[in-house]
């Protein structure tokens, strides 16, 4: 690097040159990218197969005959080798077909469809809270280094990073619509062809869960980022040419501490992908994770495996997003 | 009274030591202050205390620093931050990591000013032009990333400069830069001055750039000044035995001398300290310099010396080293490289480099930074592949990477990092640092390790009791010496030296090279790499000049230093800075 700055006469040349090896750099993490999904689908595939139990008797019930059985055995194809079975699985993925619903013979994907846009409601409403709030208490706690609000912050996030989504959200239901106040639904209720946004109030629980435990973890990222900056050698250079407080916060320092913090945001996001699926159960809410946990109960796996599915691929994109900030 | 006025400047640590001790001077409109003094002698807290600024756990006691007539220590609030940058200025060590990344040049000139918005873009160009920048408003919208270190620095100058500030305080501003660029940001400074009627305090480790655009010298050790005087009279007839020690140690390219180190470490840091700071390293110290209180004593001159000695302390006699070349047996070189070739991607950083060292010789690899010389000794000890060419060790083929050599081949050829501060593993004891490299190369388990371990202490003059010490429980000096001794307990047969006096300072440079002369004496070869011509003057047999990549010079170094012959040899020795010739020196 240093000696592309050494001479500023050859940068066109140069510039051309790292053009090619960025366009290189892409094609090496998309073909990454490609493969490493193409494994996430076979593990997800495989995995699911390896539940117990048999699909032909889940659907015809406990007293269907053996004769019955073998013929919807045959019809849906499950006495095919595995390796053919999900070849067909991921051709019909890649053509956007998940195959049908064991339980109602509805497609996979209209039944995911509107659950997956409540799932995603919930995932950018709560997306929306952290990442302001978690950058306006990570800069006062940092500002305020060592001061009783930088404690208590510090305290009470080890505490609440420590505890898993589904008991701060038990937690919450206990405070804010049970035992101690009726301020809110305990349960989410949207109707179904509803959209998520007309019933706030539904909202609010689900997405302030969610929001705790991310707001106390990027946060805190955000401190530690803010402070590494301050003690950095431009800013005692901007006060030694006697800018504000102000000017130092806002113009020197948090530009550089958002370029750390950027990435840790972008891990956070998978993170809440992940934590919507036990944050739905909890509050009956209406998406991808109560929709997982019924077909799971009921071994509809064409259901199972597109969500899972979809939550991989999500919580890949990020952490590689994640990864694509860091490093440049 | 003078322009700039600085009376009792005291600043303080946490348990009451004084790492600025009762600082005054007193500088004129126009005029420049040089303060030298090595690590830890408090002069960049000196540099920031000038601005009212102290590092977190510091804190200012005491004085007044007075500057055109108002106090800095004075001010609290917006005073303070208008007269920080537009009153006394400050220009960085390192302005790579002193401005910010994420803004344009222009944003960081232009924010120091208070004139009207619309009055600023006029101003920067201004300042640009007159550091020597281009003043493009392409060239201005560029970000710190987008400049060379010299460019960077002078960009740190021009924020300096932009607002007019009466007191310009320059902490290192050339510590790491190449001569060629030194030598332009020293002119600049001595023009601005003159052109603006600034007064500069520039702060230094190295007395020969002190010497060179100071006209007065404050030389500090400990937290005091112990002599201030004209710049002439300290660097050529100083009055304090400290002095006298600093300009004995440093190397000089004219002539090779043998370099005395001053004894013992530096001065700590101590809430209950009395007589004089020195006297524990001082040759001529007497009884009552241990518990004196010594002042600063005036000279008629205007010289100021704290010793209670009447007579200058008498310059060390400077032994010339013998000039004789090592009888070089060339059929077999210790060293020898044949077309070596190698590269980062697709920069392509060595062509085709050739040179021998042999038996006993040590040879100076000389280049300016990004000239490849670092390159090449990471190739020759297999650190870094090579893309062609041939590293033989008496007449032994070595493979391109350490790891496809043989344990007798790693053992023969080893490295010495510049900075013991990174080298030494800090977990670990010295001892277990260099017992680990004789039990994986050398083959050698149970007691004879602790043997080996206590021989090569011995032999870099260390005692056997740092062996069972940290690295951060020793000196710069000893961690140095603990990093050549890791080295030597292999036996090695060439020692590679990647600047290792560049992180010291000038006192530990000396005993380090006088060291490395003692290794040479018993018939080691070596390979040192550096960019400070009057240290290969001091030491090595042959040069070879390195530029770009390319070997474009290779001479005895008694030749190369009287008849350079190619224009780079010529730039890099026209623009090394050498203290005047001593007046007691032989």
């Amino acid at each position: 690097m240093a000696d592309l700055t050494l001479i500023p006469v050859a940068t066109t040349a140069r510039q051309g040159k790292r053009g090619g090896h960025r366009l290189r750099r892409l094609g090496s993490l998309v073909a990454q990218g490609v493969v490493t999904l193409f494994l996430v689908s076979a593990l997800v595939f495989f995995a699911t197969q390896a539940l117990p139990g048999d699909v032909a008797k889940m659907i015809l019930g406990k007293t269907a005959t053996p004769d019955r059985l073998a013929v919807l055995r045959e019809q849906l194809g499950l006495n095919r080798p595995l390796l053919v079975q999900y070849w067909d699985w991921l051709s019909g993925v890649l053509h956007g077909d998940f195959g049908e619903s064991l339980a109602n013979h509805e497609p996979v994907t209209s039944l995911i469809g509107e659950r997956l846009v409540n799932s995603l409601s919930l995932a950018l409403a709560a997306m929306l809270v952290i990442i302001p709030l978690s950058l306006l208490v990570g800069v006062a706690a940092a500002t305020h280094k060592d001061s009783w609000f930088d404690k208590g912050f510090l305290g009470v996030s080890m505490v609440i990073n420590a505890l898993p989504d589904f008991i701060i959200g038990t937690l919450l239901i206990a405070l804010l619509a049970t035992n101690v106040s009726h301020l809110l639904p305990p349960v989410s209720i949207i109707p179904v062809g509803d959209n998520p946004w007309q019933h706030l109030s539904a909202m609010i629980l689900p997405v302030a869960t969610l929001s705790i435990s991310g707001v106390f973890y990027l946060g805190r990222l955000v401190r530690v980022s803010f402070i590494d900056v301050t003690n950095s050698e431009y800013i005692e250079m901007a006060r030694l040419k006697g800018m504000s407080q102000r000017v130092i916060t806002f113009r020197h320092a948090l530009p550089n501490a958002l370029a750390a913090a950027i990435p840790a945001a972008s891990l956070v996001a998978a993170f809440t992908i992940g934590g919507v699926v036990v944050v739905e159960y909890v509050f009956n809410y209406p998406g991808i994770g109560m929709l997982l946990v019924e077909s799971l109960g009921n071994q509809n796996l064409p259901v199972i495996q597109a969500l899972v599915l979809i939550v991989a691929v999500s919580y890949f994109f990020f952490n590689r997003l994640a990864d694509a900030l860091e490093r440049r | 009274m003078a322009y700039v006025e600085v009376r009792g400047l005291t600043v303080a640590i946490g348990d009451g030591s004084l790492i600025v001790d009762d600082a005054s001077l007193d500088l004129e409109a126009g005029q420049v202050l040089g303060v030298v003094g090595e690590s830890g002698s408090g002069k960049s807290t000196l540099a920031l205390a000038l601005l009212a600024y102290a590092r977190q756990g510091a804190h200012i006691t005491a004085g007044q620093v007075v500057v055109g007539g108002t106090d800095m220590l004075k001010l609290t609030g917006r005073p303070l931050r208008l007269a920080r940058g537009g009153t006394v200025a400050y220009v960085p060590q390192d302005p790579a990591t002193a401005l910010n990344p994420k803004l344009s040049i222009e944003h960081q000139i232009s924010e120091v000013l208070t004139e009207p918005l619309k009055e600023r873009p006029a101003i920067v160009q201004a300042a640009l032009e007159s550091v020597g920048l281009p003043s493009t408003r392409e060239f201005s919208r560029r970000h710190p990333a987008a400049l060379s270190g010299g460019q960077q620095q002078r960009v740190a100058l021009a924020m300096a400069i932009a607002p007019g500030p009466g007191l310009l305080v320059l902490d290192e501003p050339t510590t790491g830069l190449d001569v060629t660029t030194q030598a332009r940001v020293l002119e600049l400074v001595d023009n601005l001055c003159q052109q603006r009627q600034m007064a500069a305090i520039y702060i230094s480790h190295d007395l020969a750039v002190v010497a060179d655009v100071a006209d007065r010298i404050a030389v500090m050790y400990g937290g005091q000044f112990v002599e201030v005087g004209e710049a002439e009279q300290v660097t050529t007839a100083p009055r304090h035995p400290y002095t006298r020690a600093l300009i004995d140690a440093v190397p000089s390219v004219r002539r090779r001398l043998r370099l005395s180190a001053i004894p013992g470490r530096a001065a700590e840091l101590s809430p209950k300290r009395q007589g004089c700071v020195f006297y524990e390293r001082c040759a001529l110290a007497q009884e009552r310099c241990q518990t004196d209180a010594i002042g600063l004593a005036d000279y008629p001159d205007g010289g100021q010396v704290r010793c209670i000695l009447s007579t200058p302390p008498p310059a060390a006699p400077r032994v010339i080293v013998d000039e004789a070349e090592p009888a070089a047996d060339q059929k077999e070189a210790a060293l020898l490289v044949k077309n070596l070739a190698a590269g980062y991607g697709h920069t392509q950083v060595l062509h085709d480099v050739s040179f021998a060292v042999g038996p006993g010789e040590c040879v100076a690899l000389v280049g300016e930074s990004g000239s490849g010389k670092t390159t090449l000794a990471r190739c020759l000890i297999g650190l870094h592949e090579r893309q062609a060419g041939e590293v033989l060790v008496f007449g032994d083929y070595l493979e391109p990477l350490a790891r496809q050599r043989t344990p007798e081949q790693r053992r023969d050829i080893q490295y010495i990092f510049q900075n013991p501060y990174a080298s030494l593993n800090p977990r670990r004891t010295v001892g277990d640092s260099i017992g680990v490299a004789v039990k994986f190369l050398g083959g050698v388990s149970g007691k004879a390790v602790q043997a080996e371990v206590n021989a090569a202490l011995e032999r870099v003059e260390l005692p056997a009791a740092l062996a069972g010490r940290y690295p951060a429980e020793l000196s710069g000096g000893q961690r140095q010496r603990a990093a050549i001794a890791r080295a030597l307990v292999c036996h090695p047969k060439v020692l590679l030296c990647d600047e290792v006096t560049s992180a010291l300072d000038v006192s530990v440079q000396a005993s380090v090279i006088e060291l490395l002369r003692g290794l040479l004496e018993d018939g080691l070869s070596m390979l040192f790499v550096t960019h400070n011509l009057a240290v290969v003057r001091s030491i090595a047999h042959r040069a070879d000049v390195l530029e770009k990549g390319r070997i474009v010079e290779s001479a005895l170094v008694e030749q190369l230093f009287a008849t350079p012959e190619h224009p780079y040899t010529q730039q890099l020795l026209a623009n090394t800075l050498e203290l005047a010739d001593p007046a007691g020196g032989e």
